[in-house]
């Protein structure tokens, strides 16, 4: 099972110029999360202080108990090493061909034989669909197959947890749904942690357990997938979207007055033409969770995540609760009717650092 | 990106002093990366030796010109040979060696090492819990020491063949005399003198360039900017520390026939 991530009241400036404040979240063990953002709020910038690249200013971030924002070099070194992390252009290594790249972090730390290495380098090329390319040198490949062999380097050790800097930036359409059933098919095999930062849409809606958002220099919000997407929250919202209309300008903000314009002329005005929002914003709703592929166990994590959801269910806003419902099976209708009535009986017993749904003090 | 602040300069010269310590420390942690040294060497030797030895000839020629003029003028020819070793040997020979050390191989391993960190390698090398400074600087630091030495021994030798050739050849001096004069004033402690300070301008030139490159940000352009600094920051060091390195010597080592 993958390792929890809990990150408290974390802030990060840059000279006098605050990138996020007061980022309090934790990434349940073994599930998928999602950080959304528009362009330039500092996700990458929160996906390298995970990893202890950048000292944030304060706060901290507990792995396995230990703190990475304060910890020796010793122990981050030694941490690190439960972490995979593909980079936004994969950041192979531009002297080595693609097996010795993937090879690389197996001959630095295993004292496995040549043969071995050889056989899970093959392996993982193959997982991620590069059998055939191992002599290629990075700069011979496109993007696509870069970041592909990226996340096959990221893969070979098998981290317990797993970071993706925007995967999906400039993939075609297929590849990223090739990349997002990847994803989760690795989730099933592996039952690591894992943790996407990107501003595609798409795989927010469908990759997902758990989704985040970072705007306006802090936390808008992060919870159980259903919440976000059901939100009503303007930033969330209009980020989900993919429109025009809401606090998100083109540079940085809007004034809340023309928000507030806007805002009540979309009431009004008909439904946009489905088609009119670009980049996988089509539709409402909470759509279908991603799945294994046939053939591969159920994944550990769907279970827990129930398990978790239906435990703070009653906290969270009403359209979340109706979409969690919607989906449940016979056997968890009747577990969470069994629940509730007993939740009548004695006080509530929710564990609240479980639950996070930071409330943003805008809208 | 140049800062306002006072203290920016103090913390620069402070990272970068910590580099150095970094490099000490990790240098002999096991296991080392012996490939990455000899590659390395190998490279840092491939752009510099050719032009080396191209400026170390005019170098000499000019050296040997200038004494082969002054000592008609006093009327001491017979010295000629003398001076112009002792000059060669001392100074102008390490001199060429910091500005091809620093300029040739200090702005190849900071462009190199530059145009990794914009490409996230150099994180990428962190998260999977190696150290880039145990794996890419303790070997060029090596490497470019190594190569520092060996072509000082370079510079001494091509110096001193040019300025024969000049004196002898062009401007009719005597063979004989010029070479039995050599020894007249240089010593041996001159040819260490010389080795030690290209041995201490390697280990600078090394350590400012993998600094700079490491501390790349910003894109290409950062990357050019790096390599710049670099060099510029690299000569300052490596001509203040010669001229450290020349006054302590003439108090240390007694200067022939006193």
């Amino acid at each position: 099972m993958g390792v929890e991530v809990a990150v408290h009241d974390l802030t990060k400036s840059f000279g006098k110029q605050i990138i996020w404040g007061d980022v309090t979240l934790t990434l349940p063990p073994g599930e998928v999360s999602v950080m959304l953002g528009p362009s330039g709020t500092g996700k990458s910038v929160f996906l390298k202080s995970l990893i202890g690249l950048l000292k944030p200013d304060k706060g901290s971030i507990m792995i396995r108990d230990v703190d990475i924002a304060r910890c020796s070099e010793h122990k981050l070194y030694e941490t690190r090493k439960l972490f995979g992390v593909l980079f936004q252009d994969g950041a192979l290594f531009g002297s080595m061909n693609l097996y010795d790249n993937i090879a690389f972090p197996l001959r630095e730390h295993t004292r496995k034989s040549e043969k071995e290495i050889s056989n899970i380098v093959l392996e993982k090329l193959e997982m991620v669909g590069l059998s055939g390319t191992e002599k290629k040198l990075p700069g011979e490949i496109s993007g696509g197959m870069r970041k592909r062999a990226g996340l096959a380097r990221a893969l070979v050790l098998d981290p317990e947890i797993i970071l993706f800097d925007e995967p999906d930036s400039g993939l075609d359409p297929v590849r990223v749904a090739y990349l997002n059933q990847l994803i989760i098919d690795l989730n099933a095999q592996t039952d690591a942690t894992f943790l996407i930062v990107t501003h595609d849409i798409g795989t927010a809606r469908t990759v997902p357990d758990n989704l985040g958002m970072l705007f306006r220099r802090e936390l808008v919000m992060f919870g159980p997938r259903e919440v976000l997407l059901t939100s009503e929250e303007p930033v969330v919202k209009q980020f989900l979207n993919g429109r025009r209309e809401g606090p998100i300008g083109m540079s940085e903000e809007k004034d809340s007055a023309q928000v507030a314009a806007e805002l009540a002329s979309l009431e009004g005005a008909a439904p946009p033409h489905p088609m009119a929002a670009p980049k996988g914003g089509i539709g409402g709703g909470v759509p279908p969770q991603i799945q294994p592929s046939p053939g591969l166990p159920e994944r550990k994590a769907a279970g827990r995540r129930q398990q978790r959801v239906l435990d703070m269910l009653h906290t969270l806003p009403l359209a979340a609760q109706e979409a969690i419902r919607a989906v449940l099976d016979q056997e968890h209708q009747e577990e969470l009717e069994a629940r509730e009535a007993s939740r009548g009986a004695s006080a509530p017993s929710w564990d609240s650092a479980a639950t996070q749904h930071v409330s943003s003090g805008q809208g | 990106m140049a800062s306002l602040s006072p203290t920016a300069g103090v913390a620069q010269a402070g990272r970068l002093f910590a580099l150095f310590l970094d490099v000490g420390r990790l240098m002999f942690r096991r296991p080392f990366q012996f490939r990455e040294f000899i590659q390395q060497a190998w490279f840092v030797a491939s752009v510099t030796i050719v032009p080396t030895a191209l400026v170390s000839i005019p170098f000499g020629a000019v050296i040997a010109l200038q004494i082969g003029s002054l000592s008609r003028q006093v009327g001491a020819q017979s010295f000629t040979g003398a001076a112009s070793v002792l000059a060669i040997v001392r100074e102008a020979s390490p001199i060429v060696v910091a500005l091809l050390i620093a300029g040739a191989a200090g702005s190849a391993i900071c462009a190199d090492l530059g145009s990794r960190k914009i490409r996230d390698e150099i994180d990428a090398m962190e998260v999977l819990g190696i150290s880039p400074v145990q794996r890419l600087v303790v070997p060029r630091v090596f490497a470019c020491t190594l190569v520092a030495v060996a072509l000082n021994g370079l510079v001494s030798v091509v110096g001193v063949a040019g300025g024969y050739f000049f004196n002898v050849v062009l401007q009719g001096g005597t063979p004989g005399a010029y070479l039995a004069s050599f020894s007249a004033l240089a010593q041996i402690q001159d040819v260490y003198t010389g080795e030690l300070k290209a041995f201490v301008f390697g280990i600078i030139a090394a350590v400012v360039a993998s600094y700079k490159g490491l501390n790349a940000g910003g894109g290409p352009k950062g990357v050019g900017d790096a390599v710049n600094q670099s060099v510029v920051i690299s000569f300052l060091l490596l001509f203040f520390v010669n001229f450290v390195i020349t006054a302590v010597y003439f108090q240390v080592v007694p200067a022939k026939g006193s």
